[in-house]
């Protein structure tokens, strides 16, 4: 009765013509639902295995769910594994590279965008010339002036190195950003008597909040997910390891504890899953900046 | 800012502030390392708190001489010419079921294939090893089950199989980003295109040949010029699941090159820095390609 109605007052919503005519989009959802369910599925398989009792991984197959939920696993990766002590060194790592790459850009870009001053042109041509250098080209030298200045084996090194390599793209996103706003915004400004700083800090920082949430959210996702300057920067010091470093160290030592590592692997990638879920608008959308521009 | 004297002089101090961290920061880390790794390929250096010794070019002399080394650029570019076709294609052909706004739930489809491109590729990595374990990852279990196989197949252990396995891997962590990319190319088609060829009598098949599918093509050269370059940062992945194994199947140069800075006895960084240079100029050569690329990309977007 009720569905007659709806029917009704929606202008044929279910008629036999529309159902038909939108059918071939459901099955192509069904096929699209399957592949997507295959796509995720080596993590519901990880995040099932890390509640599975160590022996029950090997026998279980394809099955998803544990017997019962097994969460020593947990506190074994956790505690004697080190990864409640990796996580905190991501943390900590991941934390402050953001600050640091997001002020430094931010900063750059403004006064290439807004300002004239000789060596301009030039900074602009160093940064768009090294655009692509990719990490295992300048590893070594990293590491040697690193090792000079007394900064190897330390977070603060890492967070260094993470921070002063590539971000060429933020510093551009920044650039592109400043450059459309209109000129009466610093010269009204100024009439009201703002300096430099308070100019960047008051007006144009606030302004560009959608690149910084870009940006913010990219350079995240990098140095959570970095691995290779995190390798070759804690090889000696296995405490300040951060979770992709202490994944590798941890099957090396275990391999054959699957519910374990299954319950590391789960333990340090929850936290980027969980963001991207909540975030995912500005995920998408910072990944797409790319290529509109 | 056309302040006058003593205000232009505060200004250019500030501005020279304002760049200060990107100047040390980048200039440490990224100017000095490509200038370093020159002087670097020059020297006989075994360790980094060894002395180096000036060795000319004879580094790469046995850079180029070693057969190795070729394998390992010869695996670089067949991974990329590997990747980046099935990649671009398979994500166009999504990407276009997934604009259209008549398919249901496809939010939800676009979380789940962009799902993987957040995760630590690294820890993905050593997920895979265990996925794809010959005796019982669930892969096999499948293939067993199935009777494709009798005994699995050895993905990761089998010089044979192990890059096509990386490979699909690969293909599967960075499908999202690819997609992502389409989907915003479709997203600058004006909707009165459509609805103009469509008044014309144009049918789906006609609207994506003659419609679609060309004002995509600016999009097509950035695109896979993109993913051309994204499939050379492939060390986190294949440490990870091979470690270049098994007998150096998957070896691409950022492993080869790692290999002999941090992973030998005795550490060979002059050498390996020789080879970082010539790698270096291949990416280089990639990159102009790119800029070029975009260039010609822009021109015909801006000319339509």
């Amino acid at each position: 009765m009720t569905d007659v109605l709806i029917g009704r007052t929606r202008g044929n919503r279910w008629s036999p013509g529309r159902i038909l005519r939108r059918l071939p989009w459901w099955g192509a959802a069904v096929v699209i639902g399957i592949g997507g369910l295959l796509w995720i599925y080596p993590f519901l398989w990880m995040l099932g295995a890390s509640l599975k009792d160590p022996l029950e991984v090997f026998t279980s197959g394809l099955s998803l769910l544990p017997k019962h939920a097994e969460w020593g696993n947990y506190s074994r990766a956790w505690g004697d594994a080190g990864f409640g002590k990796y996580l905190v060194n991501t943390v900590i790592v991941t934390v402050t590279t953001v600050v640091l790459v997001v002020l430094r850009c931010a900063m750059s870009g403004y006064v290439l965008a807004r300002h004239q001053f000789f060596g301009r042109k030039i900074v602009m041509g160093i940064l768009i010339a090294t655009l692509f250098v990719p990490t295992g080209y300048t590893i070594i030298p990293v590491v040697e002036v690193s090792q000079r200045l007394g900064l190897l084996n330390s977070l603060t090194g890492m967070v260094l190195a993470l921070s002063g390599g590539a971000h060429v793209a933020s510093v551009l996103l920044y650039l592109g950003y400043f450059r459309q706003l209109p000129r009466e915004l610093e010269e009204s400004a100024v009439i009201d008597g703002a300096g430099f700083l308070s100019i960047f800090g008051r007006i144009m920082l606030p302004l560009a909040n959608p690149v910084t949430a870009t940006v913010t959210l990219l350079t995240f996702l990098g140095t959570w997910n970095a691995f290779f300057l995190p390798l070759v920067f804690t090889f000696s010091r296995p405490d300040l390891r951060t979770l992709s470093v202490g994944m590798l160290a941890f099957v090396g030592e275990n391999s054959t504890d699957w519910s374990g590592m299954a319950a590391a692997a789960s333990i340090s990638l929850l936290p980027v899953v969980v963001l991207f879920v909540v975030l995912q608008r500005y995920f998408v959308e910072g990944i797409a900046g790319a290529i509109k521009s | 800012m056309n302040g006058s004297g003593p205000r232009l002089g505060r200004n250019r101090l500030w501005v020279w502030l304002f760049l200060t961290p990107t100047i040390v920061l980048y200039g440490v880390y990224t100017i000095y390392p490509v200038v370093a790794s020159y002087w670097y390929s020059f020297v006989e250096w075994n360790g980094f708190d060894a002395a180096k010794t000036w060795v000319g070019l004879a580094n790469y002399r046995a850079v180029v001489a070693d057969p190795l080394f070729w394998n390992s650029f010869k695996i670089t570019v067949l991974f990329m010419v590997a990747v980046v076709p099935v990649k671009v294609l398979l994500t166009l052909l999504l990407a276009l079921v997934l604009n259209s706004p008549k398919l249901p739930l496809r939010t939800l489809f676009r979380t789940a294939f962009f799902l993987p491109v957040v995760t630590t590729t690294a820890i993905v990595g050593v997920v895979m090893q265990f996925v794809f374990d010959p005796a019982s990852g669930p892969v096999n279990v499948v293939l067993r089950k199935l009777g494709v196989v009798a005994d699995g197949i050895n993905f990761l252990g089998d010089p044979k199989a192990a890059l096509w396995t990386v490979v699909g891997v690969y293909i599967w962590k960075w499908f999202g980003v690819t997609l992502i990319y389409w989907l915003a190319a479709l997203q600058t088609v004006p909707d009165e295109v459509y609805e103009a060829a469509a008044i014309d009598g144009a049918g789906p098949w006609g609207l994506l040949r003659h419609v679609t599918l060309p004002l995509l093509k600016p999009f097509a050269v950035i695109i896979t010029l993109l993913t051309l370059e994204s499939t050379l940062k492939i060390f986190d992945l294949m440490l990870t699941m091979t470690n270049g194994g098994p007998f150096y199947a998957t070896e691409v140069v950022e492993i080869y090159i790692y290999r002999w800075a941090f992973a030998a006895t005795v550490p060979q960084l002059g050498f390996a820095s020789a080879a970082a240079v010539v790698f270096g100029l291949f990416v280089g050569l990639i990159g102009v390609l790119q800029l070029l690329g975009i260039r010609a990309a822009r021109k015909a977007r801006s000319e339509r």
